[in-house]
């Protein structure tokens, strides 16, 4: 599993910022805002240091002595001190609060956008990238970027401030004191490079361990119930503790680096503190500079206040460059390629007109057409059958390695197709190409006479029933997920499609019936009843061509055969496709196909392809194995 | 439940404890700063009447140096051992709940559910070493730099020290507030960022439901909807928290400017130094960000708690199937009988999934058993090498009851090859190895041969050293199956459980399997789950179930003739067969 920013190096940092601040674009103003908030609170914060001197030397140490003090410029200063501060307070809880929001917003809108335009790729990425990976960009990028521009953000914008303007304010001071933090700030930045490029290989060594041992947990806990079977609990223990070992001291290297990191800054700048006094103090004994005791009172917190923002800042930039990683990441996922969709040809609820032509209609009828509109202007109907023609189709996942050849097949409107084969003989790759889920490399394929390239992509899909080979039920109730197929469907058309896929009667005995929530991938079902409830899902979208990969393969062929009449019922005047390993499923086909290493090499009804005594035949009469 | 995760602290107990003690040591040193500083200013500085003493800024000045090397070396040590600390107690608490869970039973792991178990061992724990070392530095730390500053500060001037304690209780009571109105959201946020995940968890799952249903739109709203609500909860709670910040200005602003008037006068009546005005204004500072840091760890901890409950509740597991105090450690022979035995997944005697069975097994018998989707199949044989306890009545195996037995011999001696099986990644060799480590590589052959998987193993590149995936994705479904088979073979059982574990294999190796079992492993009970009725048909018994219940028993000719449910599935799958086959 890979982590966000693991050790990895920015490609384009610069390119990752320039697009972040984009974000900013709706809150410019609010932005300005901020900004200039930021730049008060810090000037607040300077400026309370400052006072002491202002205090010291022109308050106190003039009315040293004097019998009757006058203290009204005081009273007048602190006034107008507590005045200054507290508009300082209040823009720092102004900037917080509007940093809130847009820090929020931003990261809303990424999510969303990321989300959305997941949803849009190709499924040829979902099956070349780790899920996992994929997911960390939810989790750990977006939140580290949050946090980066919630809080580093603004914390290192202040601190450069502060720096900034404690700066000016030293120099006013004293040159020679100034001269000499400067000098200290050099030692303790050379400290912390140190210490973070330390800090920086371990933790790469931590995330790898920690990668290590996680996988090693979730391979584990989900084949738990193999372990208790086989009693290999003991084995098991030993290999996680080795695991587990190994992991505890890179964690321990690497939070050591990260914890010594702050006491020793944090200390050095107290190393700092006594240092100038003592230089302050001997340069004000030995008068080389003009230097005041109030000076000195002043410059002690001032020094402080300059360094502590260079190990703020030098805490927040692991983070800063942790999320900038990360935010490259998300922008890669979105910035890939989504699914082409050049089509045009439209589905749209038809019906006949007095002349017995095919127009199109607002309501919702039983009738589907084809909207073809052509170059000239002219739109035609086709109506919505359901044949499909295959000629001559090429296909690879790799451009280079070719997987099906010279695919040719007709299954005209109600016929049932059927693909037999190994597993890797292509038979599922077919399907895939009828609904584009790729794109073939070769060849045509029509439906009802119109190329599929020229029909939207969406159209397409909602003209294709398809249950597939793994079950996916989402978390919701069983009624929630039957409706996947059909949002706007009844309870009465929920239950009919249940009835129909023989899911009805175990839903029923659910502790909640319908309205049993299914969490994870189905998992206190039966596989079974997982497959039965998807099929229950295809039937209720009611599609013309219906695609079965295996979608019965874990129900027992009693209550696959009384399935299946319930669909032969339902399917009648439909095409269907099936794969299927179980040659009792294809057997009332109208044709078969026999698929070997991406070629057809038999087809026909059952009774013809066991009357030729090729491949069919020994498979059915279990000379030849499926492997 | 702090207690309950404090166990898992053992041998890191010194360097847990020498985190604090080194943290305190440190602040002492940080305190003692101040003070010295503000001698060094008023002797040294203005000492000599207002000339400077050198020597004596010399002699103070050392010692601060000392002072301050002495606390950035406390400080380091410190947050060495609380590395040490931590991550030692992260790797046992992952320890204990793995090991916990290799206690578990069937229905512990049910109640739990895997992924949700995976979680807590990993992100949970991650969560609570944070915390636990922000407890043992900067939970420590911050109080005790507030106890000590106070203390100095008392020290050197009393009547000013008065004004910042009034501020104590205002910060206080004003992060209170921020807190206890922030928590609940937050709370409620992670719980809400827990089903968005689950969302995008589905959708790169099932993006291929996703698509042929083209449900891309009602996805991407269902997510808007979950994201909107964090946005908003997540901008309250940080709204709120923001609030923090000027809370404690405001107080350090206003301790200074009221040090400031009161000490300006103190000064120029006598009663006090410069020195002792800077010290102050020093431990202002101090007292007040302690404050702050205690009100960000308590968020911090607060935030975590979630996530300790959650490990407690796996450490706090009852486990349901425990060894009784004598147990056998013979199992003689592969007999079993069901003697009304009732079981439910629930315990609710209402749910029952199977009720009343009563059957016999003699050894060595071969058993089949089919029913319908639902029908309790799996669920009957999973009482046998007691991966669940029955609710009511008894099962005996080789003549005693199965709760007798020590499990771990009742499970060597009761192999079972589960419907949703698992290869683990690693050498084929590896895998079978599960069956028994000690096995020799003939062993491993013959178990092979036996379940047919010798063939293909053999047509593999490294043949038994061929690594599998993760999941076993790089076999075919048949011969995983083989493969599990041949796993529960390695161990030698006197009682075979196969859980339709071939329904990917043709009925050709079906065969080859079953007569195999039949020739080399006659004293052997096997018990086979299978839709096909093909792979029961010639068993010396075949049980039908529908519905949890026993439906018939017999032969296949018996049944044939008398059960209608049989004689239905056989007709289903033999239509035809039989002229061709």
């Amino acid at each position: 599993m890979a982590k966000a920013g693991k050790g990895q190096r920015l490609k384009n940092p610069s390119k990752v910022i320039k697009r972040l601040l984009s974000y900013l674009k709706g809150y410019r103003l609010r932005f300005i805002v901020v900004l200039v908030c930021i730049v008060m609170s810090a000037a607040a914060s300077a400026l309370s240091s400052m006072f002491m001197q202002t205090l010291i030397d022109d308050y106190i140490m003039p009315l040293m002595g004097s019998d009757n003090p006058d203290f009204s410029n005081l009273l007048r200063a602190i006034i107008i001190m507590a005045a200054a501060l507290l508009i300082g307070a209040l823009a720092g809880l102004a900037y917080n609060r509007i940093m809130v929001v847009i820090s929020q917003g931003i990261q809303k809108k990424i999510r969303d956008q990321l989300f959305a335009h997941m949803q849009t790729l190709p499924i040829k990425y979902f099956d070349t990238h780790a899920h996992g990976d994929i997911m960390s960009r939810y989790t750990n990028d977006i939140d580290t970027l949050r946090q980066m521009m919630s809080a580093s953000l603004p914390q290192m914008f202040a601190s450069a401030i502060t720096i900034i303007t404690v700066f000016v304010a030293m120099l006013t001071l004293n040159l020679y004191l100034t001269l000499f933090v400067l000098l200290f700030v050099a030692v303790m930045l050379f400290v912390t490079k140190i210490i973070a490029t330390g800090s920086a290989r371990n933790f790469v060594a931590q995330q790898r361990e920690l990668g290590d041992v996680n996988g090693f947990i979730e391979e584990m806990i989900n084949g738990q119930k193999v372990i208790k079977v086989f009693c290999h609990e003991e084995a098991t223990k030993e290999e996680f503790d080795r695991k587990n070992e190994a992991l505890c001291k890179s964690a321990t290297a690497a939070n050591t680096y990260a914890n010594i990191l702050m006491p020793i800054l944090n200390n050095l700048g107290n190393l700092q503190y006594v240092l100038i006094a003592m230089v302050g103090g001997a340069l004000a004994i030995f008068g080389v500079a003009p230097i005041t005791l109030g000076i000195i009172a002043a410059f002690l917190p001032l020094s402080k206040n300059f360094t502590r923002p260079f190990s703020e800042i030098s805490q927040q930039l692991n983070a800063v460059i942790m999320a900038l990683a990360g935010a490259e990441r998300i922008f890669e996922l979105m910035d890939e390629e989504s699914e082409h969709d050049e089509g045009y040809v439209t589905l749209v609820n038809a019906k006949y007109d007095k002349d017995d032509n095919i127009v199109e209609s607002d309501e919702r009828t039983q009738m589907w057409a084809w909207k073809h509109p052509h170059g000239d202007g002219t739109v035609t109907y086709t109506k919505l059958c359901g044949e499909i023609v295959m000629k001559d189709v090429d296909f690879g996942y790799d451009e280079n390695k070719i997987v099906l050849h010279d695919i040719s097949l007709t299954a005209d409107k109600g016929q049932k197709v059927a693909f037999v084969g190994a597993t890797g003989a292509g038979k599922t790759t077919i399907t895939n190409l009828i609904n584009r889920f790729y794109d073939i490399a070769d060849g045509k394929i029509r439906y009802d006479g119109i190329n599929i390239n020229k029909i939207r992509k969406t159209d397409l899909r909602k003209s294709l029933g398809i249950v597939l080979q793994d079950v996916h039920l989402f978390t919701g109730t069983v009624r929630e997920n039957i409706r996947y197929g059909k949002l706007d469907a009844s309870d009465e058309e929920v239950i009919a499609a249940a009835k129909l896929a023989n899911a009805h009667d175990f839903i029923s005995m659910l502790p909640d019936g319908y309205d049993t929530v299914i969490t994870g991938d189905g998992g206190q079902l039966s596989q079974g009843q997982c497959q039965l409830i998807s099929i229950a899902r295809a039937i209720i979208a009611d599609p013309p061509v219906m695609i079965l990969d295996e979608a019965t393969s874990s129900i027992d062929t009693r209550t696959e055969a009384i399935v299946q009449k319930g669909m032969d019922g339902l399917m009648y005047g439909r095409t269907v496709f099936v794969i299927a390993h179980r040659l009792s499923t294809v057997r009332n086909s109208d044709m078969i196909m026999v698929l070997e290493l991406g070629r057809i090499i038999e087809r026909g009804t059952h009774d013809e392809l066991i009357n030729q005594k090729g491949k069919y035949y020994q498979l059915y009469t279990g000379a030849f194995e499926l492997s | 439940m702090i207690r309950m995760l404090a166990k898992s602290i053992r041998e890191y107990k010194m360097a847990s404890i020498l985190t604090p003690i080194f943290v305190v040591l440190e602040v002492v040193m940080e305190v003692l700063l101040p003070f010295l500083m503000a001698n060094l200013i008023d002797y040294g500085v203005s000492g000599n009447g207002g000339k400077g003493d050198m020597d004596y800024i010399v002699k103070t000045g050392l010692m601060l140096v000392a002072v301050a090397f002495a606390a950035l070396i406390f400080g380091a040590l410190s947050g060495k051992f609380a590395a040490q600390a931590s991550a030692g107690f992260a790797k046992n608490l992952r320890h204990d709940m793995f090991y916990k869970i290799q206690d578990y039973s069937f229905s512990n792991i049910d109640k739990f559910s895997s992924s949700s178990l995976v979680t807590r061992l990993t992100t949970d724990v991650t969560n609570v070493q944070n915390a636990f070392q922000m407890i043992i530095r900067v939970a420590v730390r911050a109080p005790f730099m507030m106890i000590f500053a106070m203390i100095m500060s008392f020290n050197v001037n009393m009547s000013l020290s008065w004004t910042f304690v009034a501020f104590i209780p205002f910060i206080a009571i004003a992060l209170a507030i921020v807190m206890r109105l922030a928590h609940p959201i937050f709370t409620r946020v992670f719980k809400t960022y827990d089903k968005l995940n689950n969302v995008v968890q589905e959708n790169l799952h099932g993006i291929r439901v996703v698509k042929s249903f083209v449900r891309e739109d009602h996805e991407v709203e269902k997510f808007g909807k979950i994201s909107d609500i964090i946005y908003k909860d997540f901008s309250k709670a940080e709204k709120i928290i923001a609030f923090n910040m000027p809370v404690m200005q405001i107080s350090v602003y206003s301790c200074i400017l009221i040090i400031s008037w009161f000490a300006a006068q103190f000064i120029v009546g006598g009663s006090m130094t410069t020195g002792e005005l800077i010290s102050m204004m020093t431990y202002v500072m101090q007292i007040l960000m302690s404050l702050m840091f205690i009100s960000m760890t308590m968020v911090m901890i607060i935030m975590s708690k979630a996530s300790g409950d959650r490990i407690a509740e796996v450490l706090s597991e009852e486990i349901d199937l425990k060894n009784t105090d004598k147990p056998l450690e013979k199992v003689k022979d592969g007999s079993i009988v069901f003697d009304n035995v009732s079981f439910s997944y629930s315990k609710n005697k209402d749910k029952l999934c199977l009720k009343n069975l009563n059957l016999t097994i003699k050894s060595g018998e071969t058993v089949g058993i089919i029913g319908g989707t639902g029908s309790s199949k799996s669920s009957l044989v999973q009482l046998i090498p007691r991966l669940y306890d029955v609710t009511e009545g008894s099962i005996i195996v080789g003549g005693e009851d199965v709760r007798k037995y020590d499990i771990e011999v009742i499970r060597d001696n009761v192999a079972m090859v589960l419907q949703k099986n698992v290869l683990f990644s690693g050498t084929i060799k590896e895998n079978l190895r599960w069956g028994d480590p000690n096995a020799t590589d003939e062993d491993i052959v013959r178990v092979c041969k036996l379940a047919q998987a010798e063939d293909f193993i053999e047509r593999m590149p490294d043949k038994y050293d061929t690594y599998i995936e993760q999941g076993g994705t790089n076999v075919s479904g048949g011969q995983r199956q083989r493969l599990c088979i041949a796993r529960a073979l390695l161990k030698k059982p006197k009682i075979l459980i196969l859980d339709d574990s071939t329904s990917a294999v043709d009925t050709k190796t079906d065969k080859l399997i079953r007569k195999a079992f039949l020739e080399e492993i006659p004293d052997t009970t096997k018990i086979i789950i299978a839709q096909r009725v093909s792979s029961v048909q010639d068993a010396d018994k075949i049980i039908v179930m529908d519905k949890g219940r026993i439906d018939a028993v017999g032969t296949h000719e018996e049944l044939l003739k008398n059960n209608k449910i049989y004689a239905e599935v056989y007709n289903s799958q033999q239509k035809g067969s039989e002229d061709n086959g």
